[in-house]
């Protein structure tokens, strides 16, 4: 049995919905003087536990709305759970909505630099791979134009090449295996799986059960914000099989 | 905890210097004169001031211009520092709702990064002095306090003022009136004598601002310097740190909720 890499202890998360948004000083102080400030909870999450081991790949499964993406940012770190804790071990390379963090203002290579550092990425670890990160998102033409010149493609191809620049221990991926042409999801894939066979741990969500069964030796399925199954993923492919009939 | 804080911040200390780059490339980017609008835009407004204030309204003294200057620099350093804090949690949303960065280097880099154009600014200020035969005197070393002073108090005010702006957008309107009221309460083209001696003096002397602008002034001038006003200014500006950190610390994890 190989090490913890990532535990997630009984989780959940709380949205309140609130009826009307009180963006303004003015309301706000009128409603709560009238004590009507009013909530509308919803619970995203609730109660998830579970526990991968260094290596193991999770596939997390789902419709609209189950709180996948939810579920991958608390991990991320980007939500604070309402209740439970998550222990993460090793390095963390979230592939959650590539390029985030750009600036539309600045060159593709600011950019580099710009992105890389929000990753928590060293200047000169980000100097040393720069040739390679330019080199795997064939923008070597466009790399000082201002980034607000590029296609959706390419901003997608240089934010990918970014993320997965550095060797994680755990890689989150949210259905970003769809980046760019086919010629460029071909080679992410490639790159994907590379990982894969250094020993990554993965957490993966898709709608695609197809993906899913290639990819993960482990699933869950979510809905509306409660784990409803959670194993090998040949079992949990079949519960999920039944309930989307 | 705080070693987790320092942890923290010495993984992120190249973002924190990627993100005062990015602010002080960015904002003159595209115009023609680039950096060097951090000297010609306090020049201009000196100018104007100097013209308004002094000549129309019969003020003779020579040194003027440089008594502007120092007030003008100063308030605008913390007037832009503390805006650009104030909406530093809502300008990089779409990056604090999908990457995991410490929050408060957003305003903190806002700050530090309005910061380094004040001291490239200061350049007028020493040219535009010698050129009025203010020589530098011992006392110039004082300087020191006052500039350190600016920075902790716009910190503090900004991350004050960073943290409720997330929650209340009529903040960004009311702390613009704020400054307005401020700048007048800051002695900068006028002579605070006659407002020092009059029933009003509290409206200088209580303004932590002043404290900081008329210390930095006479380490210009070369007279020493007003210790009561630098330890009030001094302490005003740590406690504001105190409070802005604490309620930013406290409130952080909603801001992700409401931007």
């Amino acid at each position: 049995m190989g090490k913890t890499a990532l535990k997630v202890d009984d989780v959940s998360i709380r949205f309140n919905l609130s009826r009307e948004k009180n963006d303004s000083l003015k309301e706000y102080v009128i409603k709560f003087l009238k004590r009507e400030i009013q909530y509308d909870e919803f619970w995203a999450l609730r109660n998830i536990s579970f526990e991968l081991k260094k290596g193991e790949r999770l596939g997390i499964l789902g419709l609209n709305g189950a709180g996948k993406s939810t579920l991958l940012k608390i991990i991320a770190g980007v939500y604070k759970p309402s209740s439970g804790t998550v222990e993460r071990h090793g390095k963390i390379a979230p592939l959650l909505e590539l390029g985030a963090g750009f600036d539309p203002q600045y060159t593709g290579s600011e950019n580099i630099f710009l992105y890389g550092s929000v990753l928590g990425l060293s200047r000169q670890f980000l100097e040393s791979k720069y040739d390679e990160i330019v080199e795997f998102s064939e923008l070597q033409k466009f790399i000082d134009v201002p980034l607000k010149n590029y296609s959706s493609g390419m901003k997608a191809r240089l934010g990918f090449s970014i993320a997965t620049v550095v060797e994680p221990d755990i890689l989150i991926l949210d259905e970003v295996l769809s980046v760019g042409d086919a010629k460029f999801r071909k080679k992410s894939e490639r790159r994907v799986m590379e990982m894969f066979d250094k020993g990554v741990t993965v957490l993966f969500v898709s709608h695609s059960l197809d993906q899913v069964e290639m990819l993960c030796d482990k699933a869950m399925i979510l809905d509306h914000g409660q784990m409803i199954a959670y194993g090998d993923t040949d079992k949990v492919a079949r519960v999920y099989e039944k309930k989307t009939l | 905890m705080v070693r987790r804080a320092i942890a923290g911040f010495k993984k992120y200390r190249y973002l924190l210097m990627e993100l005062v780059k990015k602010g002080i490339t960015l904002k003159y980017r595209r115009s023609y004169l680039g950096l060097i609008w951090t000297l010609i835009e306090p020049l201009l407004t000196m100018v104007v001031l100097t013209v308004v204030f002094g000549t129309l309204l019969g003020n003779k003294e020579t040194t003027f211009p440089v008594y502007i200057l120092c007030g003008r620099l100063l308030y605008s350093m913390f007037s832009s520092a503390t805006t650009g804090a104030m909406k530093a949690i809502r300008a990089n949303g779409a990056m604090i709702k999908k990457v995991y960065v410490p929050k408060y280097l957003y305003p903190l880099s806002s700050v530090l990064f309005n910061y380094v154009i004040f001291l490239l600014s200061l350049i007028v200020l020493f040219v535009v002095a010698l050129a009025l035969k203010i020589r530098p005197t011992i006392y110039l070393l004082q300087g020191i306090v006052p500039m350190i002073t600016i920075l902790l108090l716009s910190l503090g005010v900004g991350m004050i003022l960073g943290t409720f702006s997330v929650f209340f957008r009529d903040l960004e309107y009311l702390w613009n009136v704020a400054l307005m009221l401020i700048m007048y309460m800051c002695a900068i083209f006028y002579y605070p004598e006659r407002l020092l001696t009059s029933g009003y003096s509290y409206v200088l002397k209580y303004n932590p601002l002043y404290c900081i602008i008329a210390n930095f002034r006479s380490a210009v001038f070369g007279e020493p310097m007003n210790i009561e006003y630098a330890i009030y200014a001094f302490v005003f500006s740590l406690v504001s740190i105190v409070i802005g950190f604490g309620v930013f610390y406290k409130e952080q994890d909603k801001f992700v909720l409401h931007i």
